[in-house]
């Protein structure tokens, strides 16, 4: 052996423990840089969706809606209606257990959902129905409902956070409000808390404990949930081009949410594919405080529409692609089975300041300030911000445009004093795909005025077409109501739809059979 | 010596005190509510202020700073209100990589700067005092993150020779540590040592032009025992200084520099806290900070004695 090989081969040796040894360890783990840090554990305490995701890695629950929203059993075996429909015993599955190996039981089932009952609104709807929700034995618990609710397996499957995940009694018996400090779940993957970095890394092991339901069912929540990796790591990478560089050089498979500028480049290199995270798209909104003038009147809510521009808040969220983003949108997510285009005559058409500017004279604006609250470090509220601020100076009425970080933003939004004393008269923001599915889950619909969403509307109709439609019976008569409630919305202009738009996410082209939907980590594989 | 080192040592204590004020009043009056963040996007107001009596935030400002002033003197720094984790343990998983950062870049640069200095200062007007000269004033101009981006393009994505980020622990071999820290101590490196560069050419300057240095050239001392035994020794106390000064520039530049590569040291940590308004983690990280600072300052003013035997407490 030369001198020169003798060194080569020395100089190799630290290499060798990551190319022998850890290569196969590897390809066995799938690395995925996750839209937002985790901090929070439990997902009935925030409804953050980060935590959501997390949420499903490490739990189940009783059902989960497949691809075309429909309830499929999970850890249940089944439900069995009787009285009409008041009673409904759910069975659970036989011989499932949570990750610390004790067996899933009905009092589990039982104290979890009174806990989701507190906090999630679908919910908190059933709570309003329940007389009794007790378990009979281990592996049987039963709802005793005031009247017949048919959507009760949607709302025990529904992907909305707070999903109602099954937890150990010791753990679900914790107040809604404090934040439960154990993990343990009865989900595909287990977390690793040894290995919780918040803010670096978050671990999780696949489950050996964990038996896929038998049921049928495909996509999203539905169907047998088989974990193909033994190590999924969350990196959380918070800045987007280190996050783009690092899918481009392998070290990391899967980015949920690349900015749109960062697509041309991830769509270059050959090794990573972009597609759009969840088909549905996400909605952003223009919300006025409504407790505040001149939001009071409205009229004047209603004399901003005809500059409200849907496209040019979509580009600036997305970009110019118009397959990415969807204009004449309503307040239901665009695809799903409640979106129509009823009530939406004042946002389509050609857009004109001047006849905004008309219609304010006429309502009696009479330059009252505007406080927009506007965030600066959350990609799509900032770019709605900006937009919005740009339409309301076009209009010309008097705007106090505030610059802020999220964490200000979410606390201002929150008062309710007059302008002179913090209070704000618009925001922007967006909202999930799932969020707007139906009105249980829709919170900025909601108009019941201090229990509303922060802007607090008022308007009795609407709160009285949501309590129909929860009284439904079947899907055309929730079409029915749900097109009522969208004219209603957008008459009183509880809040301005200002379009939806697909999320596109970034992956080494070696991962196949991702399901779509949030990011989910079942039956997703390394081809 | 000893009673100085331990009066300074004990005056720490008022100095931690007064930034413990600070901080626990700054954070109070700042905007924000970590209640609202945790309660997420979907929540309605009363679910934020439920949240809100859950944590505590809605006491006054003296039972709270009373309650973590008692804590803190039982060595108690509080737990996180997003993670329910100890803020000490948060800062334990954090503080090796901060460190590891910040030893490489103050190795690296100390190593690289005083050399360019002294080769400045000795080529005083020529090609390669102007080339050290732009080149500091390069590595003042250019911002840590494009620095960053720039050496993560070339030798992480194009030549594929180190990684684009992450941070591997030393316990996991030497090479795995120091590959994930080249490019980061680099580009945090580089107003570090124009900073460096720039103090030691002018000090060494001042110094070269000493009587001492002509007589010691008039004896027929050598180039190298001129700069390197004579001079720099003697131009080391403004060195020194810069060198302990810098360390608060590399705390700032950390944060960024953690950012870029993904680190997960206490600039992250702290910038993480401080967005979503994690009161007693930003508390503790501050503290920490200030404490690490102080030291430093106490550290530099002991070497003192050993470049310069004049000085004496």
């Amino acid at each position: 052996m030369d001198r020169r090989t003798l060194l080569a081969g020395a100089a190799a040796v630290p290499f060798l423990p990551r190319f022998a040894v850890a290569q196969p360890a590897r390809a066995r783990t799938l690395r995925f840089v996750p839209h937002a840090n985790l901090a929070v554990l439990d997902p009935i305490w925030t409804t953050a969706y980060i935590t959501r995701n997390f949420g499903m890695m490490v739990h189940d629950c009783l059902f989960g809606i497949d691809a075309d929203f429909e309830p499929k059993p999970q850890l249940a075996e089944g439900i069995a209606f009787e009285d009409g429909g008041r009673v409904a015993t759910i069975t659970l599955r036989a011989d499932i257990r949570f990750h610390d190996n004790e067996p899933v039981l009905a009092k589990d089932a039982v104290a979890s959902l009174k806990r989701w009952q507190k906090r999630s609104p679908m919910g908190q709807y059933l709570d309003t129905l329940t007389e009794e929700l007790v378990a009979l034995d281990d592996r049987r618990l039963r709802y005793r409902l005031k009247r017949p609710f048919a959507m009760l397996t949607a709302a025990l499957g529904a992907i909305n956070a707070p999903l109602p995940f099954i937890m150990p009694e010791r753990l679900a018996s914790t107040d809604p409000f404090q934040q439960i400090r154990e993990v343990v779940g009865a989900g595909p993957y287990r977390f690793v808390a040894n290995e919780f970095n918040s803010g670096s890394m978050v671990v999780f092991e696949r489950s050996a404990s964990y038996q896929p339901t038998p049921a049928a069912g495909q996509g999203l929540l539905a169907g047998p949930k088989v974990a193909h990796f033994d190590r999924v790591e969350w990196h959380i990478i918070v800045d987007a081009a280190t996050a783009a560089a690092a899918v481009q050089a392998g070290e990391v498979d899967w980015v949920e949410n690349p900015p749109p500028e960062l697509f041309p480049l991830l769509r270059r290199n050959r090794q990573v594919k972009v597609e759009p995270l969840n088909p549905l798209p996400l909605s952003g909104i223009l919300r006025f405080n409504h407790l505040q003038p001149p939001f009071t009147d409205k009229r004047i809510r209603q004399a901003f529409l005809p500059a409200v521009d849907q496209r040019d808040a979509m580009i600036a969220v997305v970009g110019t692609d118009s397959d990415l983003f969807k204009t004449d949108v309503g307040v239901f997510t665009p695809g799903t089975p409640l979106a129509d285009d009823v009530g939406l005559e004042p946002l389509k058409g050609p857009r004109s300041v001047e006849r905004a500017r008309q219609l304010l004279r006429e309502a009696g604006y009479a330059n009252q300030p505007i406080r927009l609250l506007a965030p600066t470090d959350i990609a799509t509220p900032a770019a709605l911000s900006q937009v919005a601020g740009d339409m309301f100076r076009r209009i010309g009425v008097n705007l106090d445009m505030v610059m802020m970080d999220w964490g200000t933003a979410v606390q201002r939004r929150a008062s309710r004093e007059p302008l002179d004393r913090g209070g704000w008269s618009a925001l922007c923001t967006a909202f999930d795909a799932f969020d707007f599915l139906n009105p249980a889950a829709h919170f900025p619909l909601r108009a019941n005025g201090a229990g509303a969403w922060f802007g607090w509307p008022e308007v009795s109709r609407l709160e009285a077409l949501r309590d129909q439609w929860f009284e439904a019976p079947d899907l055309p008569a929730q079409q029915r109501i749900a097109r009522e409630i969208q004219q209603v919305a957008l008459d009183e202009v509880v809040y301005v739809p200002l379009g939806s738009y697909i999320q596109l996410t970034a992956l080494r082209r070696n991962i196949e059979d991702r399901v779509v939907g949030p990011p989910i980590f079942w039956n997703i594989k390394r081809g | 010596m000893f009673a100085y080192t331990v009066r300074r040592v004990l005056a720490t204590i008022p100095v931690m005190a007064i930034v413990a004020l600070f901080v626990f009043s700054l954070l109070y009056i700042a905007p924000g509510d970590p209640a609202a963040v945790i309660a997420g996007d979907q929540a309605t107001p009363d679910d934020v202020e439920r949240i809100r009596a859950s944590l505590g935030l809605d006491r006054p400002f003296l039972v709270r700073f009373g309650e973590w002033v008692f804590r803190i003197l039982q060595g108690d720094m509080g737990v996180s209100i997003f993670t329910n984790l100890p803020v000490t343990t948060m800062i334990q998983q954090r503080i090796e990589p901060t460190l590891s950062l910040m030893v490489l870049t103050v190795c690296l640069a100390v190593s690289v700067a005083i050399p360019l200095g002294v080769l400045a200062a000795w080529k005083q007007g020529t090609i390669i005092d102007r080339a050290v000269m732009g080149m500091a004033v390069l590595g003042f101009s250019v911002p840590v993150f494009v620095v960053g981006y720039v050496l993560a393009y070339i030798f992480a994505l194009e030549l594929d020779w180190l990684p684009v980020q992450g941070y591997t622990s030393m316990t996991e071999g030497f090479w795995p540590w120091l590959e994930n820290l080249i490019l980061p101590a680099i580009a945090l490196g580089g107003v570090y040592i124009a900073l460096i560069a720039r103090i030691t050419r002018a000090t060494m300057l001042e110094v070269l032009s000493q009587d001492y240095i002509r007589t010691a050239r008039a004896k027929g001392a050598g180039q190298r025992s001129i700069l390197f035994l004579h001079a720099l020794k003697n131009a080391a106390v403004p060195i020194v200084t810069v060198v302990g000064i810098g360390v608060a520039l590399l705390i700032g530049g950390a944060v960024v520099t953690e950012s870029v590569f993904a680190i997960p040291g206490l600039g992250r940590l702290t910038v993480d806290a401080i967005l979503r308004r994690d009161y007693p983690v930003i508390q503790g990280v501050v503290l920490l900070f200030s404490f690490v600072y102080v030291l430093v300052n106490l550290a530099i003013d002991l070497l003192y004695t050993l470049f310069d035997p004049r000085i004496r407490y």
